[in-house]
């Protein structure tokens, strides 16, 4: 049985819907993209696997979050407080704020094994310090003292990892953990985190808007689009044949080397707003390939070879 | 830290001189002067020039400016033209009345202020939360001179539980302190409340509950140290009421202290004893603004490290 089984997920706030009917499941060891631009919905999923939506007044709706067999939507705030950090760890997007800026970083790793592991201080910090060496942090013993505002992002963010880590988790939920980093830093945290996951036999939910990072990273993928999936599936054969007119503008959004000048696409228009959601497919309005009766009903998720794909003129099938 | 205190202190500086030239000219450019106050009606010309040349006032502003702040930088604000003794003895007799009604009005505001707004944010939105920022709204509109003779007729007049006015033992200062300080429950409250509510918006809190903490973890432990700043600084800016800011309370209270000695010598124009109480106060918020720069950099290391 899979560590994570999230099904026919559908997150509220207010009166809107912002995420609904997203399905994925995660097994230890594995690294599972969720891939969208901003307002798919990508990181209220993240929210909703911690159980912090209600800090932004949001309610899982309909669906399930089984974890380890434990049910976890709509259960008590108390369930979640005591699966996060010892069994659930969240590694947030940007470095720069997610750490206490007037406490050094060093205590704020300390007090995760202290809370879930029952460790005295000095143990506690031995602990920092090797997972700080873990993360390739240099001379871990000096950052340990030092405050966010005297590190680089780079380096904050390989904090907040080794934060999430020393409880240690089973799960590990990373909300575009490179998006705010340089473009050098971000493939070497990457490549860290997946290190991670297999050497520690870890399950890692990746939550991106780029494919690059999937592809380096992930195992399978899900696209969502307006809170939607559009496509899910293993990344090779989602990066060979993509089935979704979405998820192919997505991979051409990848510059790759040596392509021509000029030649790098983007997709026009944006992805619509919570308040005006249209009731067809929701990528329709951008889509090269929409027809009639995209405008006029929403398609439902079908297989087609390893993808589930929710298309009614999908790509590869001669449509 | 140390190089940072000195190059506030002569930073200070500039600011004494600027502030003691406002306060000088203050009192000097108010129309009437004490002489009108020591002639009797009908008096001579002549009679005027005298009094002004014996207190040095025929002098141009200048020059008179000078001379006082010469004297004053050593510690001799003059003689008083009216009440008839030094300055600075006036003041040291009624500072430590003062002091007693400021600091413990200083105290009480901020620890029931800091528990009350930390209460409210901690149940933000509830009913709690909104009857408890009615009540400090409807505390901070009282004005205090009535809030004060309220207090009189009913503890004093007619609960007879303290002194209706005077100073002359320690339960005279209960009334007052609690005149002053309602005003100050109310301020203080309502910037620990708002201070709570901005902090816990975060990202890093996110990332505190994310971590496991349980709530009221994160709300005293965490939130407080970040909502106690803004705290800090008001309680630097409100040095200068603690000294004497609480005038009419005391004139209500009928009690001594700088704001009363203010009061009295500004009807009388008693120019040397309105400028040093004046000069008194603005020290005061000198020094209050330097203590809780200084605090606030004792809380906050980015402030620190902005500094060296």
């Amino acid at each position: 049985m899979a560590l994570l089984e999230v099904e026919g997920l559908t997150i509220g706030i207010g009166r809107f819907t912002p995420v609904q009917e997203i399905g994925f499941s995660l097994d230890r060891g594995a690294v599972l993209g969720l891939v969208g631009e901003s307002g798919s919905g990508k990181s209220l999923t993240a929210m909703a696997l911690m159980g912090l939506l209600p800090l932004i007044r949001g309610e899982v709706r309909a669906g399930s979050i089984v974890f380890d067999g434990v049910e976890l939507a709509n259960r008590p705030a108390e369930l979640h407080r005591r699966l996060r950090g010892r069994r659930i760890a969240l590694v947030t997007q940007n470095p720069m704020t997610s750490l206490d800026p007037i406490r050094t970083v060093g205590t704020q790793i300390d007090e995760v094994s202290r809370l879930h592991g029952g460790l005295d201080g000095r143990a506690a910090k031995a602990r920092s310090l090797d997972l700080m060496e873990a993360m390739r942090i240099p001379r871990a013993a000096v950052v340990h003292g030092q405050y966010p505002h005297q590190l680089s992002g780079g380096m904050k963010q390989r904090i907040v990892i080794a934060m999430a880590l020393a409880g240690d988790p089973d799960l590990l939920v990373a909300d575009e953990p490179t998006t705010a980093l340089d473009v050098t830093v971000q493939a070497q945290i990457v490549r860290l985190m997946v290190d991670l996951v297999k050497a520690r036999g870890l399950a890692l939910v990746l939550i991106t808007h780029d494919m690059g990072v999937v592809a380096q990273a992930c195992d399978r993928v899900v696209v969502l689009y307006a809170g939607r999936i559009a496509e899910a599936g293993p990344v090779e054969s989602i990066f060979a044949a993509p089935h979704h007119p979405y998820t192919r503008a997505l991979i051409g959004c990848i510059p790759v080397e040596g392509q021509a000048r000029g030649t790098l696409i983007g997709i026009p228009g944006q992805v619509p707003g919570l308040t005006d959601y249209p009731a067809h497919c929701r990528f329709a309005p951008r889509c090269p390939a929409a027809s009639a009766r995209c405008r006029a009903e929403a398609p439902a998720p079908a297989t087609i070879g390893a993808s589930r794909v929710a298309c009614f003129h999908p790509l590869g099938r001669g449509a | 830290m140390l190089g940072y205190f000195v190059r506030r202190l002569i930073m200070l500086l500039p600011v004494f001189l600027a502030m003691s030239a406002i306060v000088f000219l203050i009192v000097h450019l108010v129309p009437g002067d004490p002489i009108d106050h020591m002639l009797q009606i009908g008096a001579s010309a002549e009679r005027r020039q005298e009094l002004a040349a014996k207190f040095g006032l025929d002098r141009p502003l200048v020059v008179q400016y000078a001379l006082w702040l010469k004297a004053a930088l050593t510690g001799d604000l003059g003689e008083a033209i009216i009440l008839k003794q030094p300055v600075v003895d006036l003041i040291l007799a009624n500072l430590p009345y003062s002091l007693a009604l400021g600091l413990s009005a200083l105290l009480f505001s901020t620890v029931v202020g800091v528990s009350v707004g930390a209460a409210a944010a901690y149940f933000a939105g509830s009913w709690f939360d909104r009857v408890v920022m009615a009540g400090i709204l409807m505390g901070s509109m009282l004005p205090s001179f009535w809030l004060g003779l309220l207090m009189i007729l009913i503890f004093a007049v007619e609960l007879g539980l303290f002194p209706v006015s005077g100073a002359r033992s320690w339960d005279a200062l209960v009334l007052p302190v609690l005149t002053v300080g309602i005003g100050g429950v109310a301020l203080i409250a309502r910037v620990t409340r708002a201070a709570f509510v901005e902090v816990a918006q975060q990202d890093f809190v996110t990332l505190l509950h994310a971590k496991g903490l349980t709530r009221r973890r994160i709300f005293f432990r965490h939130l407080v140290r970040h909502a106690l700043m803004p705290v800090v600084t008001i309680l630097g800016l409100k040095v200068g009421w603690i000294l004497g800011g609480a005038v009419t309370v005391e004139y209500v209270f009928a009690r001594p202290g700088l704001g009363s000695l203010l009061i009295t010598s500004l009807g009388q124009r008693d120019y040397p004893v309105v400028q040093g109480c004046l000069l008194m106060l603005g020290m005061g918020v000198m020094l209050g603004t330097l203590v809780g720069d200084l605090a606030q950099a004792a809380m906050d290391p980015r402030v620190r490290d902005r500094m060296s």
